[in-house]
């Protein structure tokens, strides 16, 4: 099984301010780019973040090969309910999806 | 040509000491430096306080203040003590005078205070001036008087009003992270689109460059742009790093809102100088119709107390869902008899899905698993209370009636934890204001031997 982060350079998150979280997904080059984008449709990263894909929203950076989601926070930052104060592992999620 | 030098993403983070030495060598108009973030959590805005240690804080001011001396221009911190409430203020003024007095200087400090008051705020609020942002939490005037801090984020207007008053040092409260940076350039006439964006890729230090630890960066902003330099002897800007800045911690990567207006970058273009300085030009900077200021709040989430057992056995580990759903629908029953209170228990299981809870998809399975039991209520004596009364279930609790009796480990006395009180982000709002310095305070004062 061939998973993202085999294929791409880097996937991260992180709080983009307590109520948001994003996420890169940082690709080697063009083709790689054109492949990552067609794999991760929103509705697939949707449901594996479990949110409805009206919530995410999608950014395709050509000129940095870079893939971007970001959508609200699933607990905002630092409630009792939120298990990762900056973010930075859900990441994982992504990262382990097939592709 | 206005530069500014940036030592460091976070001061009490540390920098390279030689990367600071070449940065004053270039003869910077101004140094500044970001002292806070919401990122650490509620808890330093609820309470007021700073996440870094005193002592590293103030090893780390002592230095950039004898730099300042140096350079013989102007020192800025902005969101001072982590969360940039008026108690951080003082706390980081307090340890300038005493460096004052310890190094023999005699400075003049102007302080931004960005506190606002639970009851002027939900007056604004009446009156229509606290709007909301995408994904804010609904609030109302009780939320806002609950509000232990309620800070306004400063921009440029603020910063430029304390360095008017001719002042060596500014600590400021809560600001933009940018604005601090942004703020000298500007008031010289600097692009204005150039100035936001220099100022949004050099507000973590070093972390727009090939050597995020170096922490040290140079900024010079023009009529056109801004040119970065990094300090570290082996830091290198390239376009990929600095463009790819805008994305960091930030939701949409072409777009900045700050007070007054927002950057919009999605036309700039980064060119390489040399293999380690990159220029950029074409960012635009669109001022709003309303002078808006963003909100934080912090209020209490009421008490904590934190339990944590650790399970070895393995058929325990095996059936650890059942084991704890068993202890939380007990314990929680048993609790409710014996206290006269409402209170939340929840078991998190260390090494199966304490983290990313149900968006968890690995099925691996540890040899071991830590249970962590944690109870909030409204008041801290029902916190631990209840805590005492999980403690023997995590000790003792067998899966089945017709077993021995387990015992599990537990690597703590006492086994309970108390957090105390913990906060929860309230706001993400903008208010709206006539004046931009209307809504913070400005106050000189000398200091020194």
């Amino acid at each position: 099984m061939t998973t993202l982060a085999d294929v791409v350079t880097k996937v991260r998150s992180k709080n983009a301010g307590p109520f948001w979280l994003t996420f890169d997904i940082f690709c080697a080059g063009e083709a790689e780019f054109g492949e990552i984008c067609a794999a991760l449709n929103t509705e697939r990263v949707a449901a594996a973040l479990q949110v409805s894909s009206t919530q995410l929203k999608r950014f395709e950076i050509s000129d940095l090969n870079v893939l971007k989601f970001s959508l609200p926070r699933p607990q905002i930052q630092g409630t009792r309910h939120d298990r990762d104060m900056h973010g930075a592992s859900f990441a994982n999620i992504l990262a382990e999806l097939e592709i | 040509m206005t530069k500014i030098l940036i030592p460091s993403g976070a001061l009490g983070l540390g920098y390279d000491r030689d990367a600071l030495a070449r940065g004053i060598a270039e003869g910077p108009d101004l140094i500044a430096i970001d002292g806070g973030s919401t990122d650490s959590g509620p808890h330093y805005l609820g309470t007021g306080t700073s996440k870094y240690s005193r002592s590293s804080v103030k090893a780390e001011w002592r230095e950039l203040m004898e730099a300042r001396a140096r350079a013989g221009v102007p020192l800025v911190i902005g969101t001072a003590g982590t969360c940039g409430a008026d108690s951080a203020v003082d706390w980081m003024l307090d340890i300038t005078r005493e460096l004052a007095a310890e190094l023999g200087q005699t400075l003049k400090i102007a302080t931004v205070k960005s506190g606002q008051g639970g009851a002027a705020m939900a007056e604004a609020f009446a009156a229509g001036r606290i709007t909301p942002l995408e994904a804010a939490p609904k609030i109302s005037a009780d939320v806002l008087s609950a509000c232990t801090n309620i800070v306004a984020l400063a921009g440029v207007e603020q910063i430029n009003a304390a360095l008017d008053t001719g002042a060596d040092i500014v600590i400021a409260g809560r600001t933009t992270d940018t604005a601090i940076i942004a703020a000298l350039p500007i008031a010289r006439g600097a692009h204005p689109g150039g100035a936001w964006h220099g100022a949004k890729i050099g507000e973590c230090g070093a972390l727009a460059t090939t050597s995020p630890n170096s922490g040290t960066i140079l900024i010079e902003f023009d009529d056109a742009g801004f040119t970065i330099t990094p300090m570290g002897a082996e830091a290198r800007a390239t376009p990929y790093t600095v463009s790819a800045h805008m994305l960091y911690e930030n939701a949409n990567p072409h777009v900045l809102f700050e007070p007054g207006g927002h950057l919009d970058v999605t036309e700039a273009s980064y060119e390489a100088l040399d293999d380690r300085r990159v220029r950029v030009t074409g960012s635009q900077w669109l001022p709003s119709e309303r002078y808006t200021v963003k909100l934080e709040g912090a209020r209490s989430g009421g008490f904590q107390t934190v339990s944590l057992a650790l399970v070895r056995d393995a058929r325990y580990v095996e059936n650890i869902r059942a084991w704890v759903a068993d202890i939380e629908a007990q314990c929680t029953e048993k609790a409710r008899t014996r206290v006269n209170a409402d209170f939340s228990l929840e078991l998190r299981l260390i090494g199966v899905d304490a983290t990313l809870g149900p968006l968890e998809t690995s099925t691996l399975s540890a040899g071991e698993v830590g249970v962590m039991g944690i109870v909030t209520a409204e008041r801290e004596d029902v916190s631990r209370e209840v805590a005492k009364i999980l403690n023997p279930y995590l000790l003792h609790h067998p899966l089945t009636e017709q077993e021995e009796m387990p015992t599990f480990a537990f690597p703590f006395s006492p086994p309970e934890m108390a957090c105390g009180e913990i906060f929860e982000f309230c706001l993400n709002h903008v208010l709206e204001l006539e004046d931009p310095l209307s809504a913070f305070r400005i106050e000189t004062l000398e200091v020194g031997p």
